[in-house]
Formats: C-alpha cells, sequence, structure tokens
C-alpha cells in the first residue's frame, strides 16, 4: 500500500519524481532560524551518504575527493544534471533551503541512478541555508565552482540584505573558492543582476571574466538553457543578466 | 508533550521581563581604575586615588540608556569604550574620563575590541556586522576621525557574542551564536573592509559566549580558548583554525549530571579570562558558584582543570571575569540589571581573588571584603550596598541563566506551534 503511494508520486515510465506533487512556496526566509541538521565542521559531513558509489561503505580506504562544485539554490535540480554528465569525476552538490524542492532533487537524483547505471552518483543535493552554512560544508578554498543562478530578487531594499549575493557573504564565498574558482551568477531580473555585478565588481578577491573565457567555458551555456527557471524566462522571451567572476588573491 | 501545553512560555516572544542584562567589569591594564556596568549605569573608580570618578560627556549630554552590554579597556590604557543595548557606542579616555566620542549604531551592540594600538574600536551589531571606528592620536589625545563607523565584516544574521583583535594584530577573531568562530586577516587598509577569511573554528556545538588568548613567549600568536553554552572551553590555533583540545568543564566541575545532558540542561560558560604572562585560564560557569581555573600546557597543546575555588559564604556565581596586565588578582562580578519582585533594582556584587598566577609560593586566595584593593571603599561606590540577600542572588542566576539562553539559544517548536506562529507572523498581518 505505502509502496503504491510512493509510486504515484512518480512517473510511470521514466521513474522520476512528477514536480506538482513536489510544490514549495516559491520564497524562503533565509534570516529565520534554522530546524534542520546541520555538520559542525565539514568532516562530519557525511559522503557515504550522498555519493555511495565513490564512497562505499564496505571499503576502508578513506576517499580524499571532495566536493568541488556548489550549486547555491540549486531549485529543482536541473543544472545539476546536466553538469554530471559533463563533468563525471567531480563531485558536485545542491544546496536548497525549501523542503519539498529538495526532497524532490533527492529523488530525481535517485531515480537517475536508477535508470541509467553508472551514471549520476557525482551529484547530491542537501536541505540548508548556504547563506549561514558554507562554511559548515566546505574547508578553504575546496570549490572550484560556484552557482547562483536566478536567486529570489528581494525586490524591497528592506530585505536586500536577504539576497544571496552581497558584499559581506562574498567574503565567505571568497573563503570556500579556491583561487582561480569561478562564481557564475545570472538573473532575469535587471535589478538584481546589477546589483550582483556591482557587489562582484567592488569584491577586491574577484575579477571579471573576459569575453573569450566566458566563449570557451562549456558551462556558461548551460546557466540559461539547463535550468528550469532559465527555461521558463527563454519560453517567455526574457532578458538574462550574467555576471561571471574569478576568485583571485587580492 | 507538556511542552505544547505552555505556548506562551514556549514562545518567549519579546518577553520584556527576559531582558536583562548581566553586571559587566573591566580592569585597567596597570589596574589604575576599575569600571563596572550594570544596566545603563556605569561606575568608575580609581584605585590609585582611592575614589570614585565622575564621568563627563560634553559631546551630547547623555549617557547610557539602556543596558550595556559590553565594556573595554585598550591595551595601553589609554582607551576606554563602552556599548550596548541603546544602541551608542562611548569612547572614554581613561586619564579624563571625557568623552571622546559618541557613535550612534543602527542596531543594538553586542560586543566591542579595541586594536592594540589604539587607532579602531570596533563594535558589532546583532545582526552580526562588525563596525569599524577610525581614531587618530595628536600628542597623547584621541579624537575621532570620521563620526560614522563603517562595515567591516559580517557574520550573517548571527548575534556577535565577542570580538578580539589577536596579539600580534594579524587577526580579527568574532565568535557567533551560530557555534562559529571567524578568524579573519586585518587588512592594510581597515576602512575598506576585512574580506579575507583566514579560517573558522569549528567544532563548539552551541552558542560561542566568550574568547580569549593565552600567551607563550615562543608562540607569537599565542593559542585561542573559547567558552561555549556546550559547557566546554576549547583550544584552537587560529593560524590554522585547527582544535587543539576541548575541555568538558562543564562535566568535569561535577555540575552535569549524564542525564541532565540528555534533556539538553547545558550550564554555560559565561566567561573566561586568560592570565597575563601565564598559561593560567579563569572560567565562570553558569551555577558553580565559584571559578575554575584551567592550566594549558603549550607545548602538547592541552587543557586541564587545576583548581576549583568555591566561594563560601554566599551564592556568588560570577557573570564577569576581569585581570589587569599587571596586578595579580583576579576580579570578578555578579550582577544582574533588574531584578524583578525584589527591593533593590539592580544587584552588583564585587569579589577578588589574589595569587591567581600561581608562582610557586604563592596559591590563589578568595580576598575578604577588607582585604580587596581599595577595600570597602571601592565595594561601597561600586556595589552600593554590601550586604545581599541570599534569594537575591539566586533569583538574580536564575534570571541571567534565562535571559541568556533565550538570546543565545534556538528556540524549539513543535510543527503544531510553528504553524500557529506562522500564521501570526507580522509581515503577513501587514499585507491585509
Amino acid at each position: 500500500m505505502v509502496d503504491q503511494e510512493a509510486k504515484t508520486t512518480h512517473n510511470k515510465t521514466t521513474g522520476l519524481p512528477r514536480k506538482r506533487f513536489y510544490r514549495a512556496r516559491a520564497h524562503s526566509n533565509p534570516l529565520s532560524d534554522s530546524h534542520f541538521p546541520v555538520p559542525l565542521f565539514p568532516s562530519q559531513f557525511d559522503y557515504s551518504l550522498h555519493y555511495p558509489h565513490f564512497f562505499p561503505a564496505s571499503s576502508e580506504h578513506d576517499s580524499s575527493k571532495r566536493i568541488q562544485f556548489a550549486d547555491i539554490g540549486c531549485g529543482f535540480g536541473g543544472l545539476l544534471v546536466s553538469l554530471s554528465t559533463l563533468f563525471p569525476d567531480t563531485l558536485m552538490i545542491g544546496m536548497e533551503i525549501r523542503d519539498k524542492v529538495t526532497e524532490y532533487v533527492k529523488e530525481r537524483i535517485l531515480g537517475l541512478r536508477a535508470t541509467n547505471p553508472g551514471q549520476y552518483q557525482n551529484i547530491s543535493v542537501v536541505r540548508t541555508n548556504s547563506m549561514k552554512y558554507i562554511p559548515n560544508y566546505f574547508g578553504k578554498g575546496q570549490l572550484r565552482k560556484m552557482f547562483f543562478l536566478f536567486p529570489d530578487p528581494h525586490f524591497k531594499e528592506k530585505n536586500h540584505r536577504r539576497r544571496v549575493i552581497s558584499p559581506h557573504l562574498l567574503d565567505e564565498y571568497a573563503y570556500a573558492l579556491a583561487e582561480g574558482g569561478i562564481i557564475y551568477t545570472i538573473t532575469d531580473v535587471e535589478e538584481l543582476g546589477e546589483w550582483m555585478k556591482g557587489c562582484l565588481e567592488d569584491h577586491p578577491m574577484f575579477e571579471v571574466l573576459g569575453d573569450e573565457e566566458l566563449e570557451a567555458d562549456p558551462v556558461v551555456k548551460l546557466l540559461s538553457s539547463a535550468t528550469e527557471e532559465g527555461q521558463k524566462v527563454a519560453r517567455n522571451g526574457g532578458q538574462t543578466f550574467r555576471a561571471i567572476y574569478r576568485r583571485i588573491t587580492p | 508533550m507538556a511542552e505544547e501545553d505552555i505556548p506562551m512560555e514556549e514562545g518567549g516572544e519579546d518577553n520584556k521581563e527576559l531582558e536583562v542584562a548581566p553586571a559587566l567589569i573591566a580592569i585597567h591594564p596597570s589596574q589604575k581604575s576599575l569600571a563596572v556596568a550594570v544596566g545603563s549605569d556605569l561606575r568608575v573608580y580609581d584605585l590609585h586615588e582611592g575614589c570614585a570618578l565622575s564621568l563627563v560627556d560634553e559631546s551630547c549630554k547623555s549617557y547610557h540608556k539602556d543596558s550595556i552590554r559590553a565594556i573595554q579597556y585598550g591595551v595601553n590604557g589609554q582607551l576606554f569604550v563602552s556599548a550596548g543595548d541603546d544602541k551608542l557606542v562611548k569612547i572614554w579616555s581613561s586619564n579624563s574620563w571625557h568623552c571622546i566620542g559618541t557613535i550612534c549604531c543602527e542596531k543594538r551592540v553586542s560586543a566591542i575590541a579595541i586594536s592594540n594600538d589604539g587607532l579602531y574600536v570596533c563594535f558589532a551589531d546583532k545582526f552580526g556586522v562588525v563596525w569599524l571606528i577610525n581614531l587618530e592620536e595628536k600628542d597623547g589625545i584621541f579624537s575621532l576621525v570620521n563620526e560614522k563607523a563603517v562595515p567591516m565584516l559580517s557574520h550573517y544574521c548571527s548575534i556577535i557574542t565577542s570580538l578580539e583583535f589577536s596579539p600580534s594584530g594579524q587577526y580579527i577573531v568574532s565568535a557567533d551564536r551560530d557555534f562559529k568562530i571567524r578568524v579573519t586577516m586585518a587588512p592594510k587598509r581597515p576602512l575598506g573592509g576585512a574580506h579575507e577569511i583566514h579560517c573558522f573554528c569549528l567544532g563548539h556545538s552551541e552558542f560561542v559566549s566568550c574568547l580569549d588568548f593565552v600567551s607563550s613567549p615562543d608562540c607569537q600568536e599565542g593559542f585561542l580558548v573559547s567558552g561555549s553554552g556546550d559547557s566546554t572551553v576549547r583550544l584552537w590555533d587560529i593560524t590554522t583554525g585547527s582544535l587543539l583540545d576541548t575541555c568538558e568543564v562543564g562535566a568535569k566541575a561535577g555540575l552535569l549530571e549524564s542525564n541532565e545532558k540528555e534533556e539538553g540542561n547545558f550550564y554555560a560558560v559565561t566567561d573566561l579570562s586568560a592570565v597575563p604572562e601565564c598559561t593560567t585560564i579563569a572560567v565562570a560557569i553558569q551555577s558553580f558558584k565559584g571559578i575554575i581555573l584551567l592550566s594549558c600546557n603549550i607545548s602538547v597543546k592541552s587543557l586541564s582543570i587545576t583548581k576549583m575555588i568555591s566561594l563560601s559564604g554566599e551564592a556568588f556565581i560570577p557573570t564577569c571575569l576581569g585581570i589587569s596586565m599587571s596586578e595579580n588578582v583576579l576580579w570578578m562580578i555578579m550582577g544582574i540589571s533588574k531584578l524583578q519582585g525584589l527591593d533593590c533594582s539592580s544587584l552588583i556584587r564585587i569579589r577578588a581573588i589574589s595569587g591567581i598566577k600561581q608562582s610557586n609560593e604563592e596559591e590563589p586566595i578568595v580576598l575578604e571584603d577588607s582585604e580587596v584593593p581599595g577595600g570597602k571603599k571601592l565595594l561601597d561606590k561600586l556595589q552600593g550596598s554590601i550586604s545581599i540577600q541570599e534569594n537575591a542572588y539566586l533569583a538574580a542566576s536564575e534570571a541571567l541563566k534565562k535571559a541568556m539562553s533565550s538570546l543565545l539559544i534556538k528556540k524549539q517548536y513543535s510543527v503544531v506551534n510553528r504553524e500557529i506562529r506562522k500564521r501570526t507572523r507580522n509581515d503577513r498581518k501587514l499585507k491585509q
């Protein structure tokens, strides 16, 4: 009985979860106290739970592999899924604050792993508030790429401090990123695009990527095409605004 | 289930009764004077002259209007800073006790630090932003360069509980209620902000309440010690962020029964103070009527309890500790800004222990009131009255414990209650 119920939330042919069973509010208050578990420090994060293929419980040898890509506010996980096959040996994590959306991504990854044996083993998702707990997940200079795709615009000036890109939070992102690591931001809200670009431009530990580098980077194209939000914007014929910067030593 | 029957208790929303502040104490580096803050009251006693000092504030003629949350002398003894819930940071000359400047902040101030050269004053607000005030010195007279503070770094929306400059001045260390200690490189141009995070010291499983540095001749930076709501004191190497040792002071002091720990009933470390030029650390912990002395072994990088000094005679549980650079005396204060149901509006009691450096011949001795530096006159001026009833002590320590946990411990709501609270959210009401 339980089994049947569980299966109705998934597509019968693909085995993937159906989005309408994982509807969630579009917004979440990042300022409120969190009531989900958070690792006290990065080594407490259980890699074998998230990447069993890379960290089999039976084997004794302790893999030193660490997460290198983080998709902050991963939403329904479109980017992770695309990146997974593009960088099959890189561990990636999606961080999402909304409970139901995280559940969806978790089911989606499990479904993809089941139907494509050997694939999608390098991606996982965690429910967390990345504005508060980045240092609990990643050590200094651990990440090579960070993604902030179509974040909540928080239009009101009173709520600007809830924005995921802000001058002070960039300090923490710079801490988690390795030198040369890249931060990708994109939005369909012009005002937010200006804001994110301004924050990154003014920060001493980031420099803008040149046009040639952007052309050569296969990830750049995915920013608007791979994510659910990006596809929605494209469907409605909207504009997008990117800001892509490299972590440097000042 | 029992919790759900008393939703009001659980909510604890903006309960003004809970908003009491502990009394604070600060000692001039060469024990020239001693400052005490309780509520909005700031009292200073001149130990050289043997008299109470009056503070002069010509600039705006207003003293603190709400509970003072942080007081501190500069390392060189020229400056004194006070700040608190009235969102004012006041910088005083600790020679003339004239107010050098008053800075108005947007939020309540929770912690302050003065750079080793005395040219920068940092303060942290309850939203986790650390601000910087620039001073300049001309012929020994300090003045503000700018009336406005500039933001320097931020813990995202977390109350910063303690702020310190490292002994060499190379790092700024900030601790918060989200269990974190952040070590930031002190920037070359401080007014441009401190963007380079050197490391995080992670390991505490509750709010971090206090920080200090244990110095050693062989290690210029010394080691960082932190006290926490998880009843532990931890030793850190801030050049790497690694945890060197954890001392379960709550458990070792015999305060914590194992079943209590399971119920989440922790005794928070309220303050700690490293004794200058030696490796002793004095620790105050909730519910312990006295002080615990720890010793830091620099070579093997460990912490151990060397002595527990009980203060017999009265239920004195220190809320704040102070020690001067030069003298061998540890000062302790217990006090509360307001105490309901008792005659006295506030309560202060000061005690002192001599021989804190524990040299070969000297053992720590709890001083009687008449033996305290400054004697009974000092106590008279700073405390108000000397005799305090036993029940006042107990009520004060209970009220302080409640205030600390309501300020720094995350409120736990049952699912049902959380839904009720969401329905009555303030921002939603405005829309209707």
